[in-house]
């Protein structure tokens, strides 16, 4: 709140991105996303993963209602649904997202249902992971937007 | 003197030898040689022990003379003697112990009797008390000499009653009647212990008995010991004869043996050398064993270990041999099938490691393969992450040194980029998981395309041709993409060492070779048989050659193979990674053909590959590719699929771009009309700063033609005017240059010539041209995406790189927004609802060859028609439209050009590739 924290802040988003790339969760695209936010933009990371969730969300949401459904063999709506997801996944480099939803649009490819299901849960999964972990980054950053604000009369 | 040394040995022997206790049968230390502890109780078994002296041989007459002159015969002997003598010695000592007590009893006897006579005084005429030892004894005579002095001297009796009353004689009397009766029992012990003592001495007296008895037990037990035992002994005199032999299987008879020498008895091998060793020994004279094999007719081969030993006589003069042999053929055949067993065992366990180590290799060998493949994949994202920021950071303000350290920065990782997809390409072909495509192309084209790529890079005075023979078919089926990829390798190779002249590629139909008669041909002979045969086969040699440094006869054998280059100096010079000619071999390899490699030092080299392909015939066309190839079919001069040579002059310094790695050729050899005010064409990426001045020079002849991009698989190619778009608002030049190329191409067979020339132009025109730029700086771009996120990215990214653009949202708007302006280019997803991206551009495409949306009309799309005018205008470009893929995969490519698209972008869109893009297609 002194602003002295400065530092540590960044040193602190640092460690985490860090440790986000090396389990895989994200990768190169989304320094590419941060390398897009300029003063012209300065939210533009977080504009941009607020909207991905919002639309996973309603993808996710829509997905699980199909599968829920017990009369359900629309597995091409499952399909484009996913490519939605794999797309925008791969856009804001949420790698591991991207990944299991590859997997999971295999099984659909394949009219597996079992195998639908159980990659829904490990997207469900994914995602909520990826969800917190950009939930304390953008936290760490407003923090350190704060402290970097804090300004001292001379 | 004597009396004390006997008394010595005496005090000796009590304490060592304890004679009486000695069995009597037991000879002294002499007997200790046998090693018998109980000889008497081995007595009774020799005596059951039969000894058949009849089956030895024993010459009994020479064996005492052998004994009286040998040594060992003589310390025989004195052993024996010495052994009597102890006993001898034993026998005198306990005799004369004997002696001794009786000597002392007898003086105690006499000493009593003379205590006797003095007290009683006897007369001289007294009877003789002690008549028994008179004779035998002179000391008795003395004693008696004695006894009479002392009869003189004492007279006293003492006796109580007074002296000569007849109690005293009465008394007296008695007395002397009682030591008389004692005396006499003395006298009778005294000549028993004699008679016994006489008795003993009688018992002692025959050694000679007793050696022969004790020698009798010694030859028993040599008998007992030696009489099974598979030995040969026997004594040999000074020249080896035999003068004695033992031997328990005797196969010939004493005299046959006895008085001759090995040599005279036996013939075969190991005799001599039996002989060679005895008479070593002898002259040696030091005893020695050794194994000899005898080879004889009368035993066969058996193996001895013989021991010999020298023997002397008294005076130390060798006089022959003592011999001792035991057959140990089978231990000997034993010990050789052990030491094989061992051996072979060692060979096993050393081919066994050998094998392990090999194992072992191999698995490392395949771990660290694997992990090459692991790691370069792992490698390459983040090395793509590294150089896409670099780009990203180029493209800010920077200062001129900065820009310098950062393009070395970007090309290095290209550099490194390029490497790892080799490894990734190499780990593939061998590790078999790279398939390939059969996929319809035309030769001529590729050929054609190569030679422009490597033209448009080419920073040398070198001249490139391409040759292809007539017969080579106008269309064959085989993996296009591979075959570019070697043709590209070998090219830029070919370039690379080489500094003046030209490089060049032909293609010519040859019959089968012989490598390939025997195999069963590629896996796209087997499609075919499966397709019913509608295609044959033809083997089509292609020859890279160039007039380069050459290559030494030494290097030639390990120039295919990995991280290999001709030498050391070469790698320093020319740079590379040594990967590209192994991953041509095995790419060839792998479609079934060979690589092979002729070449002279300073003269040149000439790689030469041999494929076979399928010739499609022509209602062959497969049912998806339909729409495209009627659109190819419909664009495509005849004469330019036919066309057999091609040659790119050097063109120095103007083509190539100055900013950031490139895709595909800039290289684009377009007709430019010399009248005409000179337009920066479509498709050269020139950075109007640096290289307006000569683009504008270039002026290009013929093959107005424009290539897609090096993915482009060519069988769709239309290498027309259609495909030519310019820049600037799209709006057309005036006079259109597909007239041009077309009357040039116009003839089959022609030769056609790409020459590129630089004319110096006026000041003016480019000037002229500079506004011009100016006016066209505005490119209008069109984004047709679903996804909100994608959009927002690309967007983004667009506005850093200066370009503004519309969006559309599936295919269905995309076709209104082409419809209702001009784009210079627009971005495609591929997978969209509605209409998906490959639909839009079939469409898009159908309008610009018809000139009208009927076809979009008929799939369903609402558009508000449009004047026919505008429509031609539309018509003549061809918009370039960018797919935009999220699985970079071949199939998906190769759908995206038969769809039309010129080019494509994988997913995920990064700052990089839409630059490399927005270069290529636009300005």
């Amino acid at each position: 709140m002194l602003g002295l924290g400065v530092d540590r802040l960044q040193a602190d988003i640092n460690r985490l991105l860090a440790s986000l790339f090396h389990q895989g969760v994200l990768d190169e695209q989304f320094l590419q996303l941060q390398q897009l936010q300029d003063d012209t933009s300065p939210n533009f990371v977080y504009d941009v993963i607020n909207i991905y969730f919002d639309e996973s969300e309603k993808l996710l949401r829509n997905l699980r209602l199909l599968l829920m459904d017990r009369e359900f063999s629309d597995f091409k709506k499952i399909g484009l649904h996913l490519n939605q997801l794999v797309g925008s996944s791969s856009s804001i480099g949420a790698r591991r997202v991207r990944n299991v939803c590859v997997a999971f649009r295999s099984a659909s490819e394949l009219n597996n249902r079992l195998g639908c299901l159980r990659g829904l849960e490990v997207v469900e999964h994914e995602y909520h992971y990826l969800k917190n972990m950009m939930h304390e980054l953008f936290q760490l950053e407003q923090q350190r937007l704060l402290a970097a604000g804090v300004r001292y009369p001379m | 003197m004597v009396c004390e040394m006997e008394t010595d040995q005496i005090e000796e022997m009590e304490v060592e030898v304890l004679s009486s206790m000695w069995p009597e049968d037991v000879g002294t230390e002499a007997d200790k040689q046998f090693n018998v502890e109980k000889p008497a109780g081995d007595l009774d078994t020799l005596k059951e022990v039969e000894i058949k002296d009849k089956t030895t041989f024993a010459d009994l007459k020479r064996l005492p003379e052998l004994m009286n002159t040998t040594q060992q015969g003589s310390s025989q002997l004195t052993n024996l003697v010495k052994q009597w003598e102890y006993m001898q010695d034993n026998a005198a000592r306990l005799l004369r112990e004997e002696l001794k007590n009786l000597n002392r009893q007898r003086e105690e006897a006499e000493a009593k009797e003379l205590k006797i006579i003095e007290e009683y005084k006897f007369e001289s005429n007294e009877p003789e008390n002690l008549p028994v030892l008179d004779e035998t004894s002179d000391l008795f005579l003395k004693f008696r000499q004695k006894k009479r002095d002392a009869l003189l001297d004492s007279k006293k009796i003492e006796i109580d009653e007074v002296f000569d009353t007849v109690a005293y004689w009465k008394q007296k009397a008695l007395r002397l009647e009682k030591m008389l009766e004692a005396s006499t029992e003395r006298e009778r012990r005294l000549i028993e212990k004699l008679n016994e003592s006489l008795r003993t001495m009688e018992s002692h007296q025959a050694p000679v008995e007793e050696l022969t008895q004790s020698l009798k037990r010694a030859e028993g037990f040599l008998h007992f010991i030696l009489q099974s035992a598979p030995i040969v002994m026997g004594h040999q005199d000074k020249d080896l004869r035999y003068l004695f032999i033992y031997n328990k299987y005797p196969s010939l008879r004493e005299q046959d043996i006895l008085g001759k020498t090995d040599v005279e008895i036996f013939k075969g091998s190991g005799v001599k050398e039996s002989q060679d060793f005895k008479r070593e020994v002898l002259e040696k004279g030091k005893a020695s064993k050794r194994e000899i094999t005898f080879t004889t007719e009368l035993f066969g081969s058996k193996t001895f270990l013989i021991y010999v030993e020298p023997v002397y006589n008294k005076a130390r003069e060798k006089i022959g041999i003592n011999y001792m042999g035991m057959e140990v053929t089978d231990q000997v055949v034993k010990r050789e099938r052990m030491a094989k067993l061992r051996e072979d065992n060692a060979v096993r366990k050393a081919m066994e490691s050998e094998l392990n180590k090999t194992i072992h290799i191999t698995e490392e060998t395949m771990r660290a393969k694997q992990m090459l493949a692991t790691m370069s994949h792992e490698i390459r994202s983040p090395l793509s992450g590294v150089v896409g920021m670099a780009e990203i950071l180029s493209t800010t303000r920077l200062d001129k040194e900065q820009r310098q350290l950062l393009n070395v920065m970007i090309s290095s990782g290209d550099l490194v980029l390029q490497l790892i997809n080799d490894i990734l390409d190499l780990s593939k072909v061998e590790s078999g998981v790279m398939r390939l495509e059969a996929t319809k192309f035309r030769p001529r084209e590729v050929v054609k395309h190569v030679l422009q790529t490597a033209a448009a890079s080419l920073k040398k005075a070198l001249t490139l041709e391409g040759r292809i023979a007539d017969d080579v078919p106008i269309e064959v089926v085989g993996d296009v993409l591979r075959i570019r990829q070697i043709l590209t390798n070998l090219i830029s190779n070919a370039i690379k060492f080489t500094h003046e002249g030209k490089v060049g590629i032909k293609l010519q139909v040859i019959s089968e070779p012989s490598f390939a008669s025997h195999n069963a041909l590629t896996a796209d002979n087997e499609e075919q048989e499966q397709n019913g045969l509608t295609e044959t086969s033809v083997w089509i040699c292609c020859d890279v050659y160039d007039t380069g440094i050459g290559i030494p006869e030494n290097a030639l054998p390990c120039l295919f193979k990995k991280y290999m280059q001709a030498s050391a100096d070469h790698a320093r010079k020319y740079g590379g990674t040594g990967l590209g000619l192994a991953i041509c071999k095995q790419l060839v390899e792998l479609m079934g053909g060979q690589l092979t490699v002729t070449s002279q030092v300073n003269e040149g080299s000439t790689f030469t590959f041999i494929l076979p392909y399928k010739v499609a015939t022509s209602d062959d066309y497969s049912d998806d590719q339909d729409e495209f190839s009627d659109m190819a079919d419909h664009h495509s001069e005849p004469d330019d699929t036919t066309e057999g040579y091609f040659q790119f002059k050097p063109l120095l310094g103007s083509i190539y771009s100055n900013g950031g790695p490139v895709i595909g050729n800039n290289f684009l050899p377009h007709k430019v009309l010399v009248s005409s005010p000179i337009k920066l064409i479509n498709g050269f990426v020139t950075e109007p700063s640096n290289n307006i001045g000569q683009s504008e020079m270039v002026q290009v002849e013929n093959g107005s033609y424009m290539d897609e991009s090096r993915h482009e698989t060519s069988s769709d190619h239309c290498p027309e005017s259609a495909h030519q778009y310019q820049n600037g608002n799209g709006r057309c030049l005036p006079k259109e240059s597909e007239s041009c190329s077309s009357s040039q191409a116009s003839s089959e067979g022609v030769t056609l010539e790409m020459e590129t020339e630089l004319t110096v132009s006026s000041h003016r025109e480019e000037e002229k041209a500079e506004t011009d730029l100016k006016e066209t700086s505005k490119p209008k771009i069109l984004l047709v995406e679903d996804n909100k996120i994608n959009i927002m990215v690309a967007k983004s990214m667009m506005k850093q790189l200066g370009h503004t653009m519309d969006i559309a949202n599936n295919g269905v708007e995309a076709i209104k927004a082409v419809n209702h302006s001009s784009y210079d280019l627009v971005l495609m997803d591929v997978c969209m609802p509605v209409l998906d991206g490959l639909k839009a551009t079939r469409l898009i495409r159908s309008y610009e060859e018809s000139g009208n949306w009927n076809a979009a009309i008929e799939a369903g799309v609402d558009i508000k028609t449009m004047e026919n005018e505008k429509i031609r205008v539309h018509s003549t470009n061809r918009l370039p439209i960018i797919a935009m893929t999220a699985n970079t995969l071949a199939e998906s490519s190769e759908e995206c050009y038969a769809n039309g698209m010129d080019s494509f972008i994988s997913k995920p869109v990064t700052l990089q590739k839409l630059r490399e893009c927005l270069q290529q297609y636009l300005h």
